[in-house]
């Protein structure tokens, strides 16, 4: 079977997430949203920002979309980091899990805020996955400025 | 002199020993390296060459008058006659281009500025427009795709895709009702770069020729790993990659009939390709060196001739038989794998050494990052053709590509790795 490094990359959360896929389907009424795609895998997603009727609280995210396993588990633990938070925190989160991607393996000092997605560490050993990571982060991002620009 | 005895894992593990790159460690183990149908690694014959070049014979070619000049100047042209050889072409049909990429975009645009009215009475036979068509194949490597699609876009022509059947073989139905008299260009791949397909060129060439059109052979995936006769095949165009033969990167050959070149306009223009040059206008040498503007990749070109030396001591035939026997080995371990799908042909003698396959449940990419676990390297994604991958039903594979300096226990560490994939995500079978 695999070495401890795949291991650490693998963790049982993440296949789950993986598999669980929470989010996934996108609602049918209009909602901010961004698609991501990743041109040298063909991983893509569509992705949804559902808010309250005040915009400020974060519902919960919708999105469907391809991939591997870490772009799939990493897009489903980040709608259950986002759901019920306010909107104004979203990009601390993401710039967070964005540095964690980043850290070539070395992590980063507190990584309570990202709640389960932090399992998603071992990402940042394999520099080659770390865009799987990132997709619906990214994706978030997208949705979040097309909001502000309304 | 000519080996004629198959290439066994002995054998096999001593020519992998003139490949300094596949000795090493990943990840804890012994690099297995199945990625050469992207690109090959090369032997230190190849190295040195390039080195040789650059310690004792560095210098600008065909211009200066000093020594050196003209020692660089040979050998370029040297290694221009060992790849003429190679492929059964005369000297003066073999351009040096960048890769394979460049040499299908030299046509590409050699046809479109024809189009345009450039390159006098000679360049007329190439004119295209609207109601003409050119026609490739749903199963092409992106590179022999686009530009075609360019070429259509910028001069109004028609651009017919020959579909591709369930096994990824060609609809040679569909083929024979598209290749029509309107049809100025065929252009198709030898052989595929993710389902293994060989494509059956004489009846593409005679349907081509049928109908008076221009053939345009991707010779990427076939040249490296098969003896290749462009006369004998009777296409108009080769196009194929150094690195991935052994040689180095940064340089290729596009094959053309010598009567074609000297009447194609060229692409890229300036320095070295002309005879005349005015404040107005230019006039340009035959081909090759038409097609050879700017200062040239001479090392690289040097290197490649290395690289076919090596080729040619270990015998094209005996490759192509121990990567069919690779192939064939690769093929059968997947199969018998549940959950696996073997993309293209189950006929063997309608495939290549190459084996892409797709894991029901588990992406491409973990899949390559479960083997890569295991100091295997393959290749993942779509491998630059996506709609061969749409038209299977997937939207990347895993591909397995074999040389000869692979060894069946590589092969056979593949096929182990992979019966173990999809117990590792958490699918049952």
């Amino acid at each position: 079977m695999g070495s401890p490094e795949l291991a650490s990359l693998y963790q049982q959360v993440i296949l789950e997430a993986s598999k669980q896929k929470h989010g996934f389907g996108l609602r049918p009424e209009d909602h901010p949203s961004n698609h991501q795609l990743n041109p040298t895998c063909g991983d893509e997603i569509t992705l949804q920002l559902v808010t309250d009727a005040s915009g400020e609280t974060v519902e919960k995210l919708a999105w469907e979309g391809q991939g591997c396993s870490i772009s799939m588990a990493s897009a489903s633990l980040l709608t259950d980091l986002t759901a019920g938070l306010p909107v104004a925190e979203l990009p601390e989160r993401i710039g967070l899990f964005r540095e964690l991607m980043q850290s070539k393996g070395a992590g980063i000092e507190d990584d309570e805020p990202l709640g389960d997605a932090a399992a998603l560490e071992g990402v940042s050993r394999y520099i080659a996955r770390v865009k799987c990571a990132m997709l619906a982060w990214t994706a978030l991002e997208g949705a979040m400025m097309e909001s502000a620009a309304k | 002199m000519t080996l004629n005895h198959p290439i066994d894992d002995a054998e096999a593990a001593r020519l992998a020993a003139d490949f300094p790159a596949l000795d090493q460690e990943v990840n804890g183990h012994r690099l297995a390296y199945l990625d050469s149908g992207a690109t090959s690694q090369k032997p230190t014959a190849v190295l040195d060459a390039e080195r040789d070049f650059y310690e004792h014979h560095n210098a600008a070619v065909h211009r200066g008058a000093h020594t050196l000049a003209a020692l660089a100047t040979e050998r370029f042209e040297n290694a221009r006659a060992k790849v003429a050889g190679f492929i059964g072409a005369d000297v003066d049909e073999v351009v040096w281009t960048s890769g394979a990429t460049e040499a299908l975009n030299l046509i590409a645009y050699g046809i479109s500025n024809a189009s345009a009215g450039l390159g006098g009475e000679e360049a007329k036979r190439f004119a295209i427009g609207a109601g003409d068509v050119i026609v490739t194949t749903e199963g092409e490597h992106h590179a022999n795709l686009i530009p075609w699609q360019e070429l259509a876009a910028r001069t109004g022509a028609t651009l017919r895709v020959i579909p591709i059947l369930d096994d990824a073989t060609l609809d040679m139905e569909s083929a024979a009702a598209l290749i029509t008299p309107e049809v100025k260009l065929v252009a198709f791949t030898h052989v595929s770069n993710v389902s293994a397909v060989i494509n059956p060129v004489s009846e593409l060439v005679a349907l081509a020729r049928a109908a008076d059109a221009l053939v345009v052979l991707d010779a990427c995936q076939s040249v490296p790993h098969m003896g290749v006769n462009v006369r004998e095949l009777d296409v108009d165009f080769a196009a194929f990659s150094g690195h991935k033969m052994l040689g180095p990167t940064g340089i290729g050959v596009l094959y053309g009939r010598s009567e074609l070149l000297n009447a194609l306009p060229p692409f890229l223009t300036g320095g070295s390709m002309i005879t005349t040059v005015t404040l107005e206008k230019a006039e340009y040498l035959p081909a090759p060196q038409r097609f050879e503007a700017g200062t040239q990749q001479v090392a690289q070109a040097i290197g490649l001739a290395a690289a076919i030396d090596y080729l040619d001591a270990v015998g094209l035939d005996r490759i192509h038989e121990r990567e069919a026997e690779l192939g064939a080995r690769m093929y059968r371990g997947a199969a018998a794998i549940p959950g696996i799908r073997v993309l293209g042909p189950s006929e063997a003698a309608l495939r290549s050494g190459v084996v892409a396959l797709d894991v029901e449940g588990v992406h491409a990419h973990d899949v390559g990052q479960y083997l890569d676990d295991r100091g295997i390297a393959i290749r993942v994604g779509h491998h630059c053709a996506q709609p061969l991958h749409r038209r299977l039903g997937v939207t990347a594979s895993t591909r397995i590509s074999p040389y000869f300096y692979n060894t069946t226990a590589e092969i056979d560490a593949v096929i182990e790795a992979l019966g173990e994939v999809r117990a590792y995500f958490g699918l049952a079978d």
